[in-house]
């Protein structure tokens, strides 16, 4: 399988995909918000730089919205990451949260991470890991205790805990791995009561319908990967399809957009609006351009902020007093209990 | 009118109040409080929903609660299960007649 990129397909550029949210029939992002006094957005405090490190990946899941796979080659520079590290040296970043495309697959990975350590040795590092790199080839089968050793916080996704719709979503033997990896991943002691080494495990609809209530599911989850593989986990983040990239493809060619766009209007969560990850987190692109947030990436909105859209010239004052450019795409993440990177937010 | 049933026609299901509001109020206070999380979860509920959708075989029904067995995060095989459920208890509703024709059959033949 083929990104939408190297199959050419129209979609896979932001401006189609604009164009495409622009001719749905719901309300305008803007108008719902102004409802609920909540425009134009702003952010609250920036806690969180979340780094995508190269849309290079492993694996070709069929809902990816960065449109991810071995045939995409943009990948973070050494030189995008120093700039980086100066941010997380001068700020008070919290959190650091890594990103891809797979991640691991940047050939300065590691040293990025130990570097980030360095400089602050108590903020959570997030690494975004889709399990399968483990095993993907030997020179990656020791990231467990790579991790372990610099307290990284392992987010993976895992849409079910049956191989036939992980499968369906993720590629053909991914389910398998995926177990093996997060085996692997307790057997270091990450998700283990009482480590903390903290495992999250992350789902998302196969389909074009929301994701179930979070805490639920997690129960179901727990039990089902306990009792049948002896995996052990911390938390469950129930995350819903965006429609951009692949998943917007994938409803257009099916002939669900419309009804899901419907169907994210519908579900408007007022808590949820203000509440989105989007108001204390900036995106960072491969290439160093800054976002409102991952999917706004995707779509190529740089940031509201004309002196600071670029890592290299960060601007703390004006990225906090910016406006979040927001659009339809925006009703996923404040559809039903919500959505963001970190699971639910009302 | 080109079909009786018609998918659009679903969401157009709140609307009954129009022709008589207190009753569907009822009806649909009802219809919420049962789907609630109870002795039996929503999940379970929703299940049970799905079987019965399929047993009294209303499109409608079936079209709601595939969606909503989904977003409660059960799968195909579960799906699968509950609809048997269903056609067991629909075939074993013939099957179990069939003691009524054995009596007949017993009662009339020498």
């Amino acid at each position: 399988m083929k990104s939408l990129k190297a199959l050419e397909n129209p979609i896979a550029e932001p401006a189609f995909e604009l164009e495409i949210l622009e001719q749905s029939k719901i309300d305008s992002f803007e108008s719902k918000l102004d409802q609920i006094g909540l425009f134009p957005l702003k952010p609250t405090q920036i806690e969180i730089l979340q780094i995508n490190m190269g849309k290079m990946c492993n694996q070709v899941c069929k809902h990816c919205h960065v449109d991810a796979g071995p045939d995409r080659k943009e990948i973070m520079t050494p030189e995008t990451m120093a700039d980086c590290l100066e941010v997380i040296r001068n700020h008070e970043i919290s959190t650091v949260d890594l990103t891809g495309g797979a991640p691991e697959m940047n050939p300065d990975f590691r040293w990025f991470v130990e570097e980030i350590r360095k400089i602050n040795s108590t903020c959570t590092i997030i690494v975004r890991c889709n399990l399968t790199i483990i095993l993907a080839n030997p020179k990656y089968h020791d990231l467990p205790e790579f991790y372990k050793k610099h307290r990284i916080e392992v987010v993976s996704s895992l849409p079910y805990f049956s191989a036939m719709k992980t499968d369906s979503q993720r590629g053909n033997g991914v389910f398998d791995k995926s177990i093996k990896a997060l085996q692997m991943l307790n057997a270091v002691g990450y998700g283990i009561p009482g480590s903390d080494l903290v495992l999250n495990l992350v789902y998302n609809p196969s389909g074009a319908f929301l994701p179930p209530a979070q805490e639920a599911l997690q129960a179901e989850f727990k039990k089902k990967l306990r009792d049948k593989f002896d995996i052990q986990f911390n938390s469950l983040f129930a995350i819903t399809n965006i429609p951009i990239s692949r998943f917007l493809e994938y409803l257009v060619r099916s002939e669900n957009y419309e009804d899901y766009m419907e169907k994210l209007l519908q579900s408007f969560n007022p808590i949820a609006a203000e509440n989105v990850m989007c108001r204390n987190t900036i995106s960072v692109g491969w290439d160093g351009f800054l976002y409102d947030c991952d999917f706004n990436q995707m779509l190529d909105l740089k940031v509201d902020a004309p002196d600071s859209q670029h890592i290299a010239d960060w601007n703390m004052s004006s990225l906090t007093s910016r406006s979040i450019i927001v659009n339809k795409h925006c009703f996923g993440c404040t559809a039903g209990a919500g959505s963001s990177c970190g699971g639910t937010t009302a | 009118m080109k079909t009786y049933y018609n998918p659009e026609d679903l969401k157009k299901f709140g609307k009954i109040g129009e022709l008589q509001k207190p009753l569907a109020d009822k009806f649909f206070d009802y219809y919420g409080e049962v789907f609630a999380e109870g002795a039996l979860t929503a999940r379970e509920k929703s299940l049970i929903a799905l079987a019965v959708a399929h047993a009294i075989q209303c499109p409608y029904c079936i079209d709601a609660y595939t969606t909503d067995t989904l977003e409660k995060g059960c799968d195909e095989e579960q799906m699968m299960e509950a609809v048997h459920v269903a056609a067991a208890i629909r075939g074993g509703a013939s099957l179990v007649h069939a003691t009524q024709m054995m009596n007949k059959i017993n009662e009339i033949s020498m």
